[in-house]
């Protein structure tokens, strides 16, 4: 981590310490997680602040973790060209709970909100226009959810007689097929399942039938 | 006399417009000839390529970033290379990063090339189009000669790049290089100072630095409005803080600056370009390390070991450490950054890709508002948009 993350660091955890539930850093980035209410006044003050100027918000993204009781994250990555820093936002919400929009503060988040809706169903709050934006007209469900099938529901075709397309449900010819070829060999538990039956070896009694 | 009612009508530009640069589907809210609220609609190329990458080892997404931009791919592909290089905590050859470094920049005259030259041809411009194209051609053959392939060239791997240059190809592209000069100084005498280019494009579509940063602008389009911000030499990565060249920016903000700003960046491109080859150090191409980088052929038909290690690469993949990095790179249109998460498989847990051309885009209602419905077309070329990254 080089000296002006540092100091950002230090200064972040000073000025919004109630607010900070986490900070890590990691491959010399520098990542922040706040609560989902807080987001419109750190990113406010985060654009503001003469220390900060994140005056850029580059990216907002979500990501699924399908077993976490708040499963979507959703990441806000700032830029500061005058500080030449990056700082990453974190913040947590499930299907249900809305999420401040930040439109207000930087135009560009319109559409990445937009898309967030669109591919994870996360509802924002005050968004001035939260329609789907990648999937098609009328398309339902939330794509990049980990629970959505890779192949979806519907597909697509040009239907001659009523002159135009029409979904169908998918029908594959062969069923889908996910390879694993991930190496049971690596990264084992140093106890296998089962093991714990094993009766602990008595080291100077083995006999031939144990061999 | 009567009372005439004037209502404002919608018009529909694209997805099938010449102009529209791809499947653009705008909609807009016309008062007589003069643009009140432009709407675009994207998505109509959306391939799922971020839920695809979640189903494909590390070496199977490769290929997928070539097909965002498909106008400059291995620039794409270099953002995805180094995010997965840091998370891997992987250095790489030197000899590797020039090569990066030598065809990320041919990426970047390619791109610029077709932008400009399309942007000409919107504006009522034929002849850069058909030379354009043929130095495209060249340069394509260059990607051709070193990887197999002319568009979708997979030649940036993690670990490295796939294949050392051929014998003969580093002095072809001096060559070409020296005459590539004398090509933009042709297309210059063709446009810069062209009365009719001018009329369209300049004080059109302008954009103040204050606004570039509220709507997320990066790259050329950043640059035209007077900001001196290159990711190549703010933030270096591989071998970028080696080389020698300057950042032009423009003025105004304005379709013109955004021309000039691009022809600018052809000029120091082919500085890098010779700067690159000049400077190429010798060694190895790829890591040596087997466990990231495929081993020989001949060493596979002769050890066991590097039989496996082939076998493993090509089967399970590389597994990358648990973590998560957002890394980014001066593509041709922008900052173009990578968001990966690794849960500590052989595949992405997430993936996300930050097109540049998505912000610029989303801007489009802003620069277009008040303009005639003619400038929205110099609008969309100026800004370099290709539906591949957007819509992803």
């Amino acid at each position: 981590m080089n000296a002006a993350l540092k100091n950002l660091d230090e200064y972040l955890s000073s000025r919004l310490e109630n607010k900070l539930l986490a900070r890590e850093e990691g491959h010399g980035e520098l990542s922040i997680t706040i609560h989902r209410d807080n987001i419109i006044e750190v990113v406010k003050f985060l654009r503001d602040d003469i220390n900060c100027q994140f005056k850029q918000v580059m990216d907002i993204c979500g990501v699924d973790h399908p077993e976490k009781e708040e499963r979507f994250s959703i990441i806000y990555n700032l830029l500061s060209l005058s500080h030449n820093i990056r700082i990453r936002i974190k913040t947590y919400t499930n299907e249900e709970i809305p999420v401040p929009s930040i439109t207000g503060i930087f135009s560009s988040a319109n559409w990445w909100e937009r898309e967030i809706w669109d591919l994870y169903g996360i509802y924002f709050t005050n968004h001035p226009d939260l329609r789907r934006i990648l999937t098609d007209y009328g398309f339902e469900g939330h794509p990049l959810r980990k629970d959505f099938p890779l192949t979806g529901y519907v597909e697509l075709r040009y239907d001659d007689e009523q002159k135009r397309v029409v979904y169908e449900p998918v029908k594959l010819t062969q069923e889908f097929r996910s390879f694993d070829f991930l190496s049971p060999w690596e990264g084992l538990p140093e106890a296998l399942p089962g093991d714990e039956k094993a009766a602990p070896m008595d080291e100077d009694n083995i006999t031939d039938k144990d061999v | 006399m009567a009372q005439t009612e004037i209502k404002n009508f919608n018009l529909n530009f694209g997805p099938q417009h010449p102009a529209a640069h791809g499947v653009l589907r705008m909609v807009l809210e016309m008062d007589g000839e003069i643009i009140e609220r432009t709407d675009p609609h994207i998505g109509l190329l959306h391939r799922g390529t971020e839920k695809l990458i979640e189903n494909k080892s590390y070496l199977q997404t490769v290929p997928y970033f070539d097909r965002l931009d498909y106008v400059a791919p291995q620039n794409q592909e270099h953002a995805f290379c180094l995010a997965t290089e840091k998370l891997l905590g992987l250095e790489i050859p030197k000899r590797a990063k020039y090569l990066r470094v030598l065809f990320c920049e041919i990426g970047r005259i390619l791109n610029h090339l077709l932008n400009i030259t399309a942007f000409d041809m919107d504006v009522g411009a034929m002849t850069p189009m058909l030379w354009g194209f043929e130095e495209r051609e060249r340069l394509m053959e260059f990607c051709e000669r070193v990887s197999g392939a002319r568009l979708h060239m997979a030649y940036f791997r993690p670990g490295g790049v796939a294949y050392d240059m051929p014998k003969g190809l580093a002095e072809d592209i001096k060559e070409w290089a020296d005459n590539f000069v004398k090509f933009i100084n042709d297309l210059e005498s063709l446009l810069t100072e062209n009365r009719i280019f001018k009329q369209r494009t300049v004080d059109i579509g302008i954009i103040t630095a204050e606004e570039c940063y509220d709507w997320g602008f990066s790259g050329p389009n950043l640059r035209a409005s007077g900001i001196a911000w290159d990711l190549r030499k703010s933030q270096p990565y591989d071998a970028y803080e080696e080389f020698d060249f300057d950042i032009p920016i423009g003025k105004h903000g304005d379709c013109y600056d955004r021309y000039l700003v691009r022809v600018l960046e052809m000029r120091e491109s082919v500085k890098i370009i010779h700067q690159a080859i000049d400077k190429m150090p010798n060694g190895s191409f790829k890591t040596e390390s087997n466990k990231f980088s495929p081993p020989s052929r001949t060493d596979m038909k002769q050890s066991m070991e590097a039989l496996i290690h082939h076998f493993k690469l090509f089967t399970e993949g590389i597994r990358v450490p648990e973590g998560e990095t957002y890394t980014v790179v001066e593509a041709p249109k922008g900052e173009f950054g990578v968001y990966l998460v690794s849960d500590g498989s052989n595949k992405p847990y997430r993936c996300k890709i930050r097109a540049p051309g998505f912000a610029h885009l989303q801007a489009m209602d802003h620069l277009s508002k008040g303009h005639m419905l003619a400038d929205i077309v110099a609008n969309i070329g100026s800004i370099d948009i290709v539906f591949g990254e957007i819509d992803r």
